[in-house]
């Protein structure tokens, strides 16, 4: 025990070093996060290096199952990606129409299905009756009229493109208020439609817009396209002419879905006066 | 004795001062940084007790990272420098001259020793308060260069201020 003292008063320098040092790097270690990370990175250093050379060499090994983890784990993802989901929301935008006095709500759907060279041409949306989303109701998109809700189920609805043999909608010319009936007719070019029935006191011009009237079951004014030739169909009592869609049909993405409010109390008016007569 | 502790107390606080408010914004290229208040623990008399050496170089280093905010980094430097300069003058001081020669001044020691000493005990504080501070051996030359140009810029001031207090009557 003598001993011990004496080597340790002997070299109290170094033992009062250590104790200092020690304590200060103690200090510092504890107070420096950075510090604190690296020294527990730098001790694993060597061991670290060594466990990742070995891992490298046995990855290879398990090459296929890891691949098959990977396809499943894909699939897991690829499910939860959100163009595999239903989108169940939809965002509507309200249009008060206040020369109308009628209430036109849209909402925004998206086309998931659509065809355009056929002579009875449909779209599919992604939205259905879960979204008040009703039989006979017009559906339109950014750059005009596209069609009409024929079938609804809880999640979809088909749309009755303007490209469709029996389509007929009301419109009108849009500087003279001449009203006629717009079909498909027997054309089979998506690009192009005709404005039938228009009374023979009009004067159409080339390039005159021709838009939804009162009487459709769109908000009035809404386009079908142009008028490029007016003597498309001869013959009759009354004005045909040719109508440039300005829809892309081929093109569609997002269509808006026309709900009437009061479409239900006219339709019940009429129903009335039908009963009556 | 009791101008020893006086002159060292002034000695410490105005070194603090100098280092805190004056050399701590001196920064030359980004690599060279003076820190001259180990002058302090250079220039503790011979006589001091390893105990008194150790917790007044734990206590300087401690003051300096309370302003660096680096708690423990110059303490660990310090502590390592008290150690060294221990080493450093039971090689080459004679115990006996001791009483003659109390404190390791540069008049006192000679330009000679002085500047052998204050050189390896700023290496030494140095290389180990940047490698500690960087902490990863990667940065080993940038750090090196750094430790070489601050402890010629430390030594410099620490000459410089030797002579400033140069008293030759002292001078055996």
């Amino acid at each position: 025990m003598r001993n011990l003292l004496i080597f340790i008063s002997k070299y109290n320098a170094f033992f009062l070093f250590i104790i200092f040092e020690v304590s200060a790097l103690i200090i510092y270690i504890k107070y420096n996060s950075f510090q604190k990370a690296t020294f527990i990175n730098s001790t694993n250093q060597v061991t670290g290096n060594l466990y990742a050379r070995a891992d490298h060499l046995k990855s290879y090994l398990v090459l296929s199952e890891v691949n098959d983890s990977l396809a499943i784990e894909n699939a897991r993802l690829r499910n939860q990606l959100k163009t595999s989901f239903y989108v169940d929301s939809a965002a509507k935008h309200r249009v008060n129409d206040t020369i109308y006095k009628q209430q036109y709500e849209y909402v925004v759907a998206k086309v998931i299905n659509n065809s355009v060279n056929r002579r009875s041409n449909y779209i599919t949306i992604n939205l259905g009756s879960n979204a008040h989303i009703e039989k006979g109701m017009g559906v339109i998109c950014d750059a005009g009229i596209v069609g009409k809700i024929i079938n609804v189920s809880q999640h979809f609805a088909v749309v009755q493109s303007v490209l469709h043999k029996d389509t007929r909608f009301s419109a009108m010319l849009a500087d003279h208020k001449d009203i006629g009936s717009f079909i498909w007719g027997s054309n089979i070019d998506a690009h192009k439609g005709l404005l039938i029935d228009v009374s023979n006191s009009a004067q159409p011009k080339l390039g005159e817009k021709v838009v939804s009237s009162e009487h459709s079951l769109f908000p009035a004014g809404l386009l079908y396209g142009k008028v490029s030739n007016l003597r498309a169909k001869e013959g009759g009592s009354s004005l045909n002419m040719e109508v440039t869609l300005s829809v892309d049909f081929s093109k569609l993405q997002y269509v808006y879905v026309v709900i009437n409010k009061l479409a239900q109390e006219q339709l019940g008016l009429e129903a009335q006066e039908k009963k009556d007569e | 004795m009791n101008r020893a502790i006086i002159v060292n107390l002034a000695r410490f606080i105005l070194l603090v001062f100098i280092q805190v408010f004056l050399l701590k914004n001196i920064t030359l290229y980004n690599l060279s940084s003076p820190y001259l208040y180990i002058l302090f623990i250079l220039l503790l008399p011979f006589e001091t007790p390893n105990l008194v050496l150790f917790a007044l170089s734990f206590l300087m280093g401690l003051t300096i990272d309370a302003f660096y905010d680096t708690p423990g980094l110059h303490a660990t430097a310090c502590v390592l420098l008290a150690f060294v300069r221990i080493l450093f003058i039971s090689i080459t001081v004679q115990k006996e001259g001791f009483d003659n020669e109390p404190e390791p001044t540069l008049s006192i020691m000679g330009f000679r020793w002085f500047f052998t000493y204050a050189l390896i005990l700023t290496l030494f504080h140095h290389f180990f308060l940047f490698n500690l501070e960087v902490f990863r051996f990667s940065e080993i030359r940038y750090t090196l260069v750094r430790v070489v140009l601050s402890t010629i810029f430390t030594v410099f001031l620490m000459l410089i201020s030797g002579l400033l207090f140069f008293r030759s009557k002292e001078r055996k």
